[in-house]
């Protein structure tokens, strides 16, 4: 007897696309594109600037519509998803900081869902707010201006506007670029447990190093899937030459995989 | 004392005093709406085009606000439909719609001598031209524009803040575009007779921008925003009687002599914490 799937269950996929096409206007961003994110998956998409990722996820989210072919989250239409369901995490690149906005005001911008018309925050929200603030360390900056706190708690008060409806998925949109490294390893470490909780991740970034040292599953993309799979697996030289069109060099060293370009610049005191 | 009483015993002054009291607290409050948002720009053309409109209405023997109101939103969705495939931009897009819909009232009023006094007003702002007829029209613009504001205040701080991402929760986000320029194109018709159409954008932005000044949080913006709006426009049209200017002037004039105030505050802030430590 086949299993009936339900919506939470976990052979259901979070994602599915079946032979999707994206465009814009005439041009084709990837055609016939078929691809299935499991349920509870911690998944990074790589691919080099143009590729389609942020096509990709613009599809996902339900905000560009699709040419063809079906995109489907928990075996619902994309359209037809409750909202609250995907929690989103922009580039903090796009976001305008200068905006008369606090962390606390950022945050309950995701309790828009309830359907609560009055302006101000009930108790309830209140408390929610504090709990999941204090939960990702950005408690004592909620009265803060939104310019006015590090490069990690702008991440995290977007994180945490994503996660206060307590999503099935959550996107992010390269939460790994313009922080330094110490702050990408927070931020996957703190996705990694968010993970751990039962939610399904999904997120773009150009660094292969953060991805093969911090996410358990890698999509190497470029206008369609090149190959997925655990990082040791799939970041090969095969792979990634073919993914970003040029020579990778990656490394073994003690347990971990680094990647690098093949052909760094020389500089005049290092020619011979 | 006396001087503040005195003008209030004439009905035309309390009915302008009225008129910029309202006109001033929902251009307060939209204001903040349109700053944010970037559409600074847009308050100027559509009164521009409001004007227009209003012309032809009064050609055709129609009620002004009909014709300003027509014109208004047929410049609302034209620009909106020229804007949409992303080849021109909306300033460009403002700039010539609104310009040939202001440039075709103004062709009629050259052509008919009639016209001329009340287009002045138009222009500048009246205090004397305020009927009861249009303190109705301003009070319920008003009174339609806060209610709006209220019930919608999350939707518009998420999508003017983040609009993608509002999407993404569900904020159904072009009936929100849609249902701000139509508050924007009510207000600023509502208040023609009282600022003018040439000061309409400054009443709109100047509040809004002295609040930004002020504070750093979304909901003390609106707040404050609505009070200047409404605290310059009472003022100001006081100023409009001493001084025998006319209205829309001198509410504008004394905004930004209260945004430039403004300013001053950061940098007063700063040097009095300096003074403490």
């Amino acid at each position: 007897m086949p299993a009936t799937l339900h919506s939470d269950s976990p052979l259901v996929p979070a994602v599915k696309l079946t032979c999707v096409t994206a465009r814009y206007e005439q041009n084709v961003v990837f055609d016939d594109l078929c691809l299935e994110i499991a349920a509870g998956q911690f998944a990074g998409i790589v691919g080099p600037t143009a590729c389609g990722k942020s096509t990709l996820l613009k599809i996902i989210l339900g905000i560009h519509a699709v040419s063809a072919g079906q995109v489907e989250l928990y075996n619902y239409p994309v359209n037809k998803v409750r909202p609250g369901t995907i929690g989103y995490v922009p580039q903090l690149g796009s976001v305008d900081w200068n905006f008369p906005v606090t962390v606390e005001e950022v945050i309950s911008m995701g309790l828009y869902t309830n359907g609560r018309i009055w302006p101000w925050l009930s108790k309830q929200e209140r408390t929610c707010i504090q709990d999941l603030a204090h939960r990702l360390g950005v408690d004592d900056c909620l009265k803060s201006h939104i310019s006015d706190i590090s490069g990690g708690q702008r991440q995290r008060t977007f994180l945490a506007r994503a996660l206060i409806n307590n999503p099935k998925l959550l996107i992010l949109d390269e939460p790994t670029s313009g922080v330094d490294i110490k702050t990408q390893h927070e931020v996957l470490h703190l996705l990694s447990d968010i993970n751990r909780g039962g939610i399904t991740i999904l997120l773009t970034t150009h660094d292969l190093n953060a991805v093969a040292s911090h996410l358990p599953w890698v999509i190497c993309f470029n206008r369609g899937v090149i190959a997925q799979g655990r990082p040791n697996t799939i970041f090969t030289n095969e792979i990634l030459t073919k993914t970003y069109g040029g020579d990778i060099v990656i490394v073994k060293s003690e347990g971990h995989l680094l990647i690098a370009n093949s052909t760094p610049l020389k500089f005049i005191d290092e020619s011979p | 004392m006396e001087f503040l009483l005195e003008p209030i015993e004439y009905e035309f002054f309390r009915h302008a005093l009225l008129a910029a009291l309202m006109v001033g607290a929902s251009g307060g409050l939209i204001g903040v709406y349109v700053v944010l948002r970037g559409m600074s720009y847009v308050g100027h053309g559509l009164s521009h085009a409001a004007i227009g409109g209003a012309v032809i209405g009064i050609t055709l023997n129609l009620n002004f606000y009909a014709g300003a109101c027509a014109m208004g939103l047929l410049a609302a969705f034209i620009i909106n439909k020229i804007t949409k495939n992303n080849k021109i931009k909306l300033d460009a897009a403002i700039g010539i719609v609104t310009t040939a819909m202001f440039a075709l009232g103004v062709a009629i009023v050259s052509k008919m001598r009639n016209f001329k006094q009340n287009f002045e007003a138009a222009l500048f702002g009246n205090i004397l031209g305020i009927t009861e007829q249009d303190l109705i029209i301003i009070g319920l613009v008003a009174l339609f524009t806060l209610i709006t504001m209220f019930i919608t205040y999350r939707t518009l701080l998420f999508s003017t803040f983040d609009n993608e991402a509002a999407r993404v929760f569900g904020i159904k986000t072009d009936s929100v575009q849609l249902l701000f320029s139509l508050l924007l194109t009510f207000s600023v018709i509502a208040s023609l007779n009282v600022i003018g159409v040439t000061m309409v954008a400054a009443t709109l932005i100047a509040p809004a921008m002295t609040a930004r000044m002020l504070t750093d949080r979304f909901s003390r913006m609106i707040m404050y925003s609505t009070i200047i709006g409404a605290v310059t426009g009472v003022i100001g049209m006081y100023l409009s009687y001493i001084f025998n200017v006319a209205s829309g002037t001198t509410i504008v004039l004394f905004s930004v002599l209260v945004f430039a105030l403004s300013m001053l505050v950061k940098p007063l802030r700063n040097f009095y914490r300096s003074r403490q430590y």
